[in-house]
């Protein structure tokens, strides 16, 4: 199986003093759905930043679909984002958008033909249950239900991997059912790589996965 | 309604703007015409001996437009009745030759100086008188008028260039976030400020499309082109092809300095 993240004596650091993440090697295959835990601070959320390129290793390398992120240009670093789906804690939708044109955003950037844009954003509102709120602003909606269009939005165009910062933080427990669901069937139906930063895994998950826990800068596999 | 608001702020800015500009060009159209005003109704007067060609005296010097014979025979008829006809073919034979020295523009008083002091150079040239004290007067009221109008300008520049920057910083930090989202997903720097540009693109038209009818009715109206002909100048204060032109040109290239500025300070949130 192909490796979609491939971390050699990954060092990630916000100044040189000080590292948040020291000297770690993992690799996450194809299709794994990956749990990253660790207390607050810890350094999850710089890790998932690095997997999309916002922060370069300080030291070591870290190759993500293919792509070295040490030396990224930006141009490579928008090839790589657009292979991949974020969801955030703090869903960032744009407000002046509809839920819809939320949805299509990376349709758009991808150069997907409006007809086509249009059926998928429709079947995914449809899939994430809110076909209803199609011609909604985010702030119209609830928590559960923008996060669940932030969903519908890293679906969008197939992405070959998910990341997902703290999904259900911000939740009630049946939107975050509704969350870990989708992003359960993003892994099984649609083969995505599933990487998930939390602080807590669900008891009940339909799927295997990998478990990752960051403790003072180093990373553990938790077996 | 937020958003309505927002375009409105900018609308208004660069509506400020334009209008300011256009107000400008208007007082400098008559400032000017008002120059050219007094340059038609000022000349030097030269004195020579004998007579001359305008062309030849015109050639003295670059400053003059042209020359004109001043006919001494409107002051000749004044004597002919008191005078015999013998002595008034004497007196015009004894008579110098005057001539009106146009200039191409209202000169300043140390031109007026200078040229004054090379025409007395000219060995065919007797005497020169400038007129220099009335010349002074009507230049320092010129000068005045000129300064107003420049403070006027400034003035309102100041004002509107704080109201664009505000403008600026509202907008950069309204965008910051729409852009960073996008950039989340790979969008291209074209892409993500493609909106950005538009908004600011549709905004100098509205700005302009407000300038140019507010100038069109004014100018439909007659507002100031009536009351500055009672004094004499008569001047067009609204070109309503090049003025608008102009105008356009003005609020859309302001508007995508704006935005390009925008676009520049963006960071990318990590």
């Amino acid at each position: 199986m192909d490796k979609v993240i491939v971390a050699q004596d990954l060092t990630l650091a916000y100044n040189t003093d000080e590292s948040i993440i020291s000297k770690a090697n993992f690799s996450v295959t194809s299709g794994e759905f990956v749990f990253i835990t660790g207390a607050s601070g810890s350094g999850k959320s710089t890790l998932l930043k690095s997997f999309y390129g916002a922060i370069k290793p300080d030291r070591g390398s870290l190759i993500v679909g293919g792509v070295e992120i040490n030396s990224i240009s930006s141009s490579k670093r928008n090839f790589l984002r657009r292979h991949i789906g974020i969801v955030f804690q703090d869903y960032k939708l744009i407000r002046e958008w509809t839920i819809e044109k939320n949805v299509m955003l990376p349709l758009l950037i991808n150069g997907y033909a409006k007809d086509v844009s249009d059926v998928q954003v429709e079947k995914l509102l449809n899939h994430v249950k809110l076909s209803h709120k199609m011609g909604k602003y985010p702030p119209e909606l609830s928590g559960g239900e923008q996060q669940r269009v932030a969903m519908a939005r890293a679906l969008a165009h197939n992405p070959i991997l998910i990341l997902a910062d703290e999904p259900t933080g911000n939740l009630d427990n049946y939107s975050s059912r509704l969350i870990w669901n989708l992003l359960e069937g993003a892994n099984t139906q649609l083969k995505a790589t599933v990487l998930v930063v939390t602080h807590n895994i669900p008891e009940e998950l339909g799927v295997e996965y990998k478990h990752f826990n960051i403790e003072h800068g180093t990373i553990y596999e938790i077996c | 309604m937020k958003s309505v608001r927002n375009h409105l702020s900018l609308v208004i800015a660069l509506f400020t703007i334009v209008f300011t500009m256009q107000i400008y060009l208007a007082v400098d159209r008559t400032v000017n015409a008002y120059e050219n005003n007094l340059n038609e109704n000022y000349s030097i007067v030269v004195v020579t001996a004998k007579k001359m060609e305008p062309d030849a005296l015109s050639d003295l010097d670059p400053m003059i437009k042209n020359a004109q014979e001043v006919s001494t025979a409107e002051v000749i008829e004044q004597f002919q009745s008191q005078m015999k006809q013998r002595h008034i073919d004497l007196l015009k034979l004894s008579l110098p030759h005057f001539y009106a020295l146009h200039l191409n523009r209202f000169p300043t008083p140390s031109e007026v100086n200078d040229l004054h002091k090379r025409l007395q150079k000219s060995s065919d040239i007797t005497r020169v008188e400038d007129f220099a004290q009335n010349h002074d007067t009507l230049y320092k009221l010129l000068l005045l008028f000129k300064s107003v109008v420049i403070i006027f300008a400034i003035a309102i520049f100041a004002v509107t260039s704080l109201l664009v920057l505000k403008e600026m910083r509202i907008w950069q930090l309204q965008h910051n976030e729409r852009m960073s989202i996008m950039a989340m997903f790979g969008a291209p720097v074209w892409l993500r400020s493609a909106i950005l540009f538009r908004l600011s693109i549709v905004d100098a038209l509205i700005a302009s499309v407000l300038a140019i009818s507010t100038f069109s009715y004014a100018s439909y109206l007659k507002v100031g082109e009536e009351q500055l002909r009672t004094i004499g100048i008569d001047v067009l204060l609204f070109d309503p092809f090049n003025d608008s032109t102009l105008i356009i040109g003005v609020a859309l290239s302001l508007s995508i300095v704006l935005a390009t500025l925008i676009v520049i300070g963006h960071k990318e949130e990590h």
